[in-house]
């Protein structure tokens, strides 16, 4: 139910007088409203959940991540332990 | 796709997994509070990979699962009313009600349809002028602000055949009833990944300190899963008891402000009856009075006075809380199927019940 899935924004509009996006979801274009996003901007990646972008993925934070897990590892197998 | 491949990658869900055999050392249970979770970790298989060490208990946090029999026969009620066109989510459809579901209400004629979003069902409003549109607005916080836009909207466009069935639910209640039932045992929670998306991490600092328990923010692919359940062992092997994040992607530790700023506006906070635990007092969202002209209960009075009690042989509630698994029930895969379900926890897809049922978790079973 609180299922997000990440997209791209790829064009911004107003409908209603509400900031809409058109969403890239990796080839599967669908509209969703951006009102609780004020910055986002096209080429963004966003958090899409019944329709509306509930975050915009922050890049630098997904980078730092996934440099610390990939280093965890390093230390281990240094220490010969993996499994 | 960017922010999913790399997350489900089966050469670092391996790393984490050696790391986190080497970081634990004793028995911990850690609970996985997101029904969304529950789906990817049986799903994957994550279940059966972890350390023996680690049990994963899963939470209420489904929220078809846990949206009340009551609610469920109003919205029936509703549905069945010639001058309603009653929209849901389409988890909500299977659920039975105490006499049918509301397939049923649309196989007999009654105008149910699926929507994929709030806005959606506005348009069909705008779109059906001489038919009242009722939106069942059930969820937790990652729903709330879908929600509460609609409602916003259509007083803004002035939309009068547009109300709401609230059903709304709250995470942290749930976690501080959790802890205070003295059945649940629990060492560690995982917080959902798209609550907190929306809703931060700050509520949780003080639930973390008064019941001692660490509570990591945690995303939905296998990556993101062991990442979370890696720092929640690391957190209890050294004994703190804090709030982490391990989905910064996505959360801040303050959240989508201007999405809160309008579940405040919409919603105020009420006790709320959860299917199989009773009412949690504090954790839901109801509307309030200045909107009380989109409240589907206040349109069609009648469906008030609906009170339904719960079945006594499913065991959902238990399951919902943690203190049983689903092959502990007897009447799991048997009586009780995703076809012919007794129970809330086995027609959702992200219901415990069903997750172990799709992906053959079919008896009971010691963990290698």
């Amino acid at each position: 139910m609180c299922l997000g899935i990440p997209g791209k924004v790829i064009e911004l509009y107003h409908t209603n007088g509400m900031q809409m996006a058109r969403i890239d979801f990796g080839g599967v274009i669908k509209e969703a409203c951006m009102e609780y996003l004020p910055d986002v901007k096209v080429g963004d990646y966003t958090i899409i959940h019944v329709g509306f972008g509930l975050s915009i993925l922050d890049e630098a934070e997904a980078l730092e991540t996934m440099e610390l897990l990939k280093q965890i590892d390093a230390l281990g197998s240094e220490e010969g332990t993996a499994a | 796709m960017k922010y999913v491949e790399e997350y489900r990658d089966a050469d670092l869900t391996g790393k984490l997994l050696s790391d986190l055999r080497r970081a634990v050392s004793r028995p911990w249970t850690l609970m996985e509070v997101c029904g969304g979770q529950t789906h990817s970790i049986i799903k994957s298989g994550l279940d059966e990979m972890l350390p023996h060490e680690i049990t994963l208990i899963h939470g209420p946090g489904c929220p078809v699962c846990v949206t009340p029999l009551e609610l469920v026969d109003k919205a029936i009620a509703l549905a069945m009313r010639p001058e309603v066109i009653f929209t849901s989510y389409g988890d909500m459809l299977r659920v039975p009600g105490s006499e049918r579901d509301l397939f049923a209400v649309r196989a007999a004629g009654g105008d149910v349809r699926i929507v994929y979003s709030p806005l959606d069902a506005l348009k069909i409003a705008k779109d059906n002028p001489n038919k009242t549109v009722v939106f069942f607005a059930i969820g937790f916080e990652t729903t709330a602000p879908a929600n509460a836009m609609a409602v916003v909207q259509a007083k803004a466009q002035k939309i009068q055949n547009f109300a709401v069935l609230v059903s709304h639910v709250t995470v942290p209640a749930a976690i501080r009833a959790l802890m205070e039932s003295p059945d649940v045992r629990v060492d560690g929670f995982l917080a959902a990944g798209h609550v907190c998306t929306v809703m931060g991490y700050w509520e949780y600092e003080p639930l973390a300190i008064q019941y001692r328990i660490p509570i990591v923010v945690t995303g939905f692919e296998p990556v993101d899963l062991l990442h979370g359940i890696l720092m929640c062992v690391q957190e209890l092997e050294a004994g703190r008891q804090e709030v982490r994040n391990a989905y910064a992607r996505s959360v801040t530790r303050d959240g989508n402000k201007p999405a809160q700023s309008v579940i405040q506006r919409v919603f105020e906070i009420c006790d709320r009856a959860w299917r199989g635990i009773g009412i949690i007092p504090q954790s839901g969202y109801r509307l309030r009075p200045e909107f009380a002209f989109y409240d589907a209960e206040q349109r069609f009075p009648e469906v008030r006075s609906i009170e339904t009690k719960e079945s006594p042989l499913c065991i959902s509630g238990l399951v919902l809380q943690g203190i049983k698994k689903p092959v502990e029930c007897t009447a799991f895969g048997k009586e009780c199927t995703p076809e012919r379900p007794l129970g809330a926890t086995m027609v959702s897809s992200e219901g415990a019940c069903a997750a172990y049922y799709r992906y053959g978790r079919l008896a009971a079973k010691g963990k290698s």
